[in-house]
């Protein structure tokens, strides 16, 4: 049963990872995200992750996605690009490179931990408590405590983020200036 | 397998034997059904009861009282041609009405329907010799769940606007979810003071902690986050005042202009299945659920539940009703400003008072010295943001701005 689910799962977000570099229309390659960011949840569901998962289709289904769509919509870039012409050209080398890096890097802490890596050893999931609540109570305890600064700096940079995007945007007329 | 993955109903713990998957099965069937026929119904409602208030006879020749006008109507839909604009994307177009239509359904599923909540009995039944709920799944993430269904359902109306490859589904689908985003964050917000209340995300947990009327949330979270969910529920629905999406005036018919026949009636039906489902939640999350007043003479307690949720939820759909033919549709900058600008952080104030008492009660401190401390803290938060208000706008006007 288990290896069913992750089988599907790990289908649907390869498919979807695919579909995001081949497709050339944007909307479809944003779709393809989403079909990803999906089966993501579904393996979440399936490490009893509950939390997570639901998190995981709201903020980034939910809202970074359609923030995606939303831009692509909005500056009409919704047609077919050329990407044969390249204006920078060392991009896709230096893409390739850095990508089988990655994948490098992944593979090889995956195997070196691999008997560290156990499955509920030392947390609380539910079906060994018997509380569903247990996750969040975890989440909120680390998030809160041991990482509370961690969390607020990640909220100060988000407001400053969200206050340079709007300076940027500001138009300045007749030469008044910004006040 | 552990029953732990799939333990979202208290029937579905241990072996999986015949008998609970029958009793999970006619749940599946009976809610898809329900569903299906409130929906129908609700649309009879709606007309029937906008027609009375404004002095007209409404639905009248199909069935009795006019109750099979819906599926009249809907067998026509079934029957029109299905046309598809010449510059649609294909794919897409075909995809976007059932992206409106299944989250309104899945939502369906955790929503606490009925079930014994007297005495302690905390909702269990027992059909065919097996204790369960009367409701499809209660997982742990319960009402995280409709969030996330209605952050899906956002891209049913933006895609098949953009689908259509024409300009004023594009407007009214661009319109429609900058409305749904923003208002979601208010819903979640309202949402937080109950959830702080309830200690839990399961919807028959957040029932469960509502077995007094005083301990009902909207008498327990003081009102007010009510009134901002009802009102964020609205918008989320795109019912009017804030039917923008589909101002017939400006945008012929909003985002599925371009769509006939079964397609549309898909929307349609998404639409009104979905007001359902709200009034359905918001009952749930303040008034009680199923959990009634008053014991019910006669009546057995596991069906006493159901009908204490019925009459509920039609108080709510009579509502939206009555919010559709009273009200006029709110202008898009003021549908931004109310969002944005008083009802997030109505609710943000809210939440944050309420987790103060919370901890003062959990701390020994003074209520009432808790209570005045925060209010003065809120208060100069508002009036700083009023001020910054003020400011901005006056920098605005100055720069010439239209708005």
């Amino acid at each position: 049963m288990e290896l069913v689910v992750f089988v599907l799962a790990a289908a649907m977000i390869l498919v979807g990872a695919i579909g995001v570099i081949v497709r050339r229309n944007p909307v479809h390659a944003a779709l393809s995200l989403v079909l990803t960011l999906f089966g993501v949840a579904v393996l979440f569901v399936a490490q009893e992750a509950h939390f997570l998962a639901a998190v995981q289709v709201i903020v980034y289904a939910g809202a970074i996605v359609v923030l995606f769509l939303f831009v692509i919509m909005l500056l009409g870039v919704d047609r077919t690009e050329d990407i044969t012409i390249e204006p920078f050209r060392i991009q896709r080398p230096l893409a390739a490179i850095v990508g089988l890096g990655v994948i490098g890097l992944v593979v090889a802490s995956v195997s070196a931990s691999r008997d560290v890596i156990g499955r509920g050893s030392g947390l609380e999931i539910p079906a060994v408590t018997g509380d569903g609540d247990s996750n969040i109570r975890q989440i909120a305890r680390n998030l809160f405590s041991d990482h509370v600064f961690a969390f607020e700096f990640t909220s100060v940079l988000l407001t400053v983020a969200v206050v340079g995007a709007v300076m940027l945007t500001r138009k300045v007329k007749n030469g008044k200036g910004v006040s | 397998m552990t029953g732990g993955m799939i333990a979202l109903d208290p029937i579905a713990i241990g072996d999986l034997l015949w008998a609970p998957l029958l009793v999970i099965l006619l749940k599946v069937v009976g809610i898809f059904a329900v569903g299906l026929l409130v929906t129908m119904f609700m649309v009879w409602f709606e007309r029937k009861a906008i027609a009375g208030m404004q002095n007209r006879i409404g639905p009248n020749k199909a069935g009795p009282f006019g109750l099979l006008q819906t599926l009249a109507d809907g067998i026509k839909l079934f029957f029109k041609e299905d046309l598809m604009p010449d510059r649609a994307d294909r794919f897409v177009f075909k995809l976007a009405p059932y992206l409106a239509f299944v989250p309104a359904f899945l939502v369906w599923a955790v929503i606490p329907l009925g079930g014994d909540w007297s005495n302690g009995k905390d909702g269990l039944v027992t059909w065919f010799g097996e204790t369960t709920r009367v409701q499809l799944a209660d997982p742990p993430v319960g009402i995280l769940l409709v969030l996330a269904m209605s952050s899906v359902a956002v891209y049913g109306i933006m895609l098949a606007g953009w689908a259509s490859g024409s300009k004023y589904p594009l407007l009214g689908s661009v319109r429609a979810s900058a409305q749904m985003v923003s208002y979601e964050a208010a819903l979640g917000l309202s949402l937080g003071t109950v959830l702080l209340l309830a200690g839990t995300l399961s919807t028959s947990g957040i029932v469960a902690n509502q077995d007094r009327f005083l301990d009902w949330h909207v008498v327990s979270t003081g009102v007010v986050p009510f009134v901002i969910f009802l009102m964020a529920a609205t918008a989320e629905l795109n019912r009017p005042p804030f039917d923008l999406v589909e101002a017939e005036q400006e945008l012929v018919g909003g985002f599925n202009t371009e769509y006939s026949s079964i397609r549309f009636g898909l929307f349609f039906l998404a639409e009104f299945m979905n007001a359902v489902t709200m009034s359905g939640i918001i009952v749930t999350l303040f008034w009680g659920g199923p959990q009634g007043l008053f014991e019910i003479p006669v009546i057995p307690g596991a069906i006493e539940g159901t009908i204490w949720f019925i009459a509920k939820t039609l108080v709510f759909l009579y509502i939206y009703v009555w919010f559709r033919a009273t009200l006029p549709r709110f202008r898009y900058d003021q549908l931004m400003d109310l969002g944005w600008k008083i009802l997030i952080p109505g609710a943000l104030g809210w939440f944050l008072l309420m987790a103060a008492l919370r901890l003062g009660r959990d701390q020994g401190w003074n209520a009432v010295v808790v209570a005045v401390v925060s209010a003065v803290v809120l208060v100069i938060c508002a009036g700083l943001m009023s001020m910054a208000m003020r400011v901005s706008r006056a920098n605005r006007e100055r720069e010439g701005a239209m708005f």
